[in-house]
């Protein structure tokens, strides 16, 4: 339903009534955001060299860029891995084997429901003691394994759905040419499944991506991590902080557009419906591919 | 020590049980804040003042992409400790707040989604029907559209609260230090050598809590779904 029908096209009356809702909204709007201004004066938080330090070469080439490439490297290392981890056990919870099908299973349901925050500081307290690492490397092992094992097991979960949304035909025309379960699994429902999922797929790397955030609690020297580093170094904590979200918020943003523009380009591609859900809800699908 | 002792020794000697329910706590108040915001969320989105969606849809674009720890952070370091805004004079207590309002402010806006899609649950004729019979725009959405919505929102709302439950160990980074991931972290560093027994204590308890609260949604959003 389009929101649109909750109200009718305005009359007279309801342009005026509009005019006014309007000008009390914005009203309330600017209201806070004096009352923020009117605080951060008090506190001293408007002075200028707080807000110009953070455009300072130093901010950037010291902290906030070093941060920013060492959340991308996070990132970009728990996409990978939690993609081959999410095709491994998305397949192993399809396959006909069934005790594969129950370990893949309880491995998914498992990572699924444990924080990630709490993988985390198992991974680095417990890897650091084991000492199997560098220690330097240890809090990026623990925050791209963290990640890995959640978003690898949404993925999985994706993976099923993804195959389970697929019209029946697709698995009879393979069987039909002799196909075997699993070739037509690798063959013609993975390759459609994954077209399908891709807008829900990149959703997930927002989460990814902002998950790592995480890392500055386990001494990974990302952009959150860095920027509390220069804050507090500067005496602006609170403006790198506000600098820190806007470039996580810019990033996300993007990669958001870019799940909404590959769903609409993507449609044609697959027998499955495709779509390019709110990142945290995509469970959604699961529940309408289940009944 | 055997596995036993081993498992005596530690729930002995650390609150485990408690630092569940400090996280239970966060998610109780951080859901009910959510819902709140959320639901305000969604109606303004809905809303005819194009002045209100613009703020709704600002609100929900904005909070969503910032990552939960920058959020709780700028509470502590930002709002607390350089805007020196305190909610109670206990510190603990204070740090809990900011916890549970810096959960609530995040999860509003998935609350507002989930909402959202709960509208688009509703089909169209009932919005016309109560156009037919007069009603204005918020008597309609609070008779007739938002009871559907929320009968159609359960299963999205319920992965929201599922995403709170494990959220609300982020707590950790504002300084809440009696909740689970830093009892934890505290259990691993005292006893290094029980490290996978640890987490799996910590692991098995959150299976538990979560487990429980899905297969409760699922089966609520089967039986609350309106038929048609």
């Amino acid at each position: 339903m389009s929101a649109q029908v909750l109200f009718d096209a305005p009359g007279p009356k309801g342009r005026r009534n509009m005019v006014i809702v309007n000008i009390v909204g914005a009203i309330v709007v600017i209201g806070i955001a004096v009352l923020v201004l009117i605080r951060f004066g008090q506190t001293g938080q408007l002075e200028a060299d707080r807000w110009t330090s953070m455009f300072t070469a130093n901010a950037w080439m010291n902290f906030l860029i070093p941060g920013l490439r060492n959340t991308l490297i996070a990132a970009a290392l728990s996409i990978v891995f939690s993609m081959l981890f999410g095709i491994v056990f998305g397949l192993g919870r399809l396959t006909t084997i069934a005790p594969l099908r129950w370990i893949s299973g309880i491995v998914v349901e498992f990572f699924r429901a444990v924080p990630v925050l709490i993988m985390m500081v198992a991974f680095w307290l417990g890897f650091g003691y084991a000492q199997t690492f560098d220690p330097n490397t240890v809090p990026l092992v623990a925050v791209v394994l963290a990640l890995t094992l959640y978003n690898g097991s949404v993925i999985a979960e994706l993976v099923r759905s993804g195959v389970f949304g697929l019209p029946k035909g697709q698995r009879e025309a393979a069987a039909a040419i002799g196909m075997t379960h699993s070739k037509s699994l690798r063959l013609v429902e993975l390759p459609q499944a994954l077209i399908a999922m891709l807008p829900s797929l990149v959703s997930q790397f927002v989460v990814i991506l902002k998950d790592s955030a995480l890392g500055s609690w386990v001494t990974y020297n990302e952009l959150l991590f860095m920027s509390r580093l220069y804050g507090s170094g500067n005496g602006n904590m609170l403006q790198a902080l506000i600098v820190a979200a806007l470039i996580f918020i810019l990033l996300n943003w993007m990669l958001t557009k870019l799940a909404d523009y590959v769903a609409k380009r993507l449609s044609s591609r697959t027998a499955a419906p495709v779509h390019a859900p709110d990142a945290d809800v995509q469970e959604e699908i699961e529940e309408k591919a289940k009944a | 020590m055997n596995l036993f002792e081993q498992i005596g020794y530690l729930f002995s000697n650390y609150d485990v049980v408690g630092s569940f329910w400090v996280n239970i706590q966060l998610t109780f108040w951080a859901a009910i804040g959510a819902m709140i915001l959320g639901t305000v969320l969604a109606l303004m989105r809905v809303s005819p003042a194009p002045s209100l969606q613009w703020a709704g849809l600002t609100y929900v674009t904005l909070v969503r992409n910032t990552p939960l720890t920058i959020i709780i952070t700028m509470g502590v370091l930002g709002v607390w400790g350089q805007l020196q805004i305190t909610f109670a004079d206990n510190f603990d207590l204070n740090f809990f707040i900011f916890a549970c309002i810096g959960l609530a402010v995040y999860h509003a806006a998935f609350v507002c989604e989930a909402l959202r899609s709960g509208v688009n649950t509703v089909p169209l004729g009932q919005a016309e029907a109560a156009r037919a019979i007069g009603l204005p725009f918020l008597t309609a959405a609070r008779l007739v559209i938002f009871p559907q919505a929320f009968r159609g929102a359960v299963a999205p709302l319920g992965n929201t609260l599922i995403a709170l439950i494990k959220n609300s160990t982020v707590a950790a980074v504002g300084s809440v230090a009696t909740e689970t991931s830093s009892v934890m972290r505290t259990m691993i560093e005292f006893n290094g050598n029980m490290v996978v027994l640890i987490f799996m204590i910590f692991a098995v308890g959150y299976v538990i809590l979560v487990v429980p609260v899905g297969v409760v949604t699922t089966t609520l959003s089967r039986k609350l779904a309106v038929a048609r």
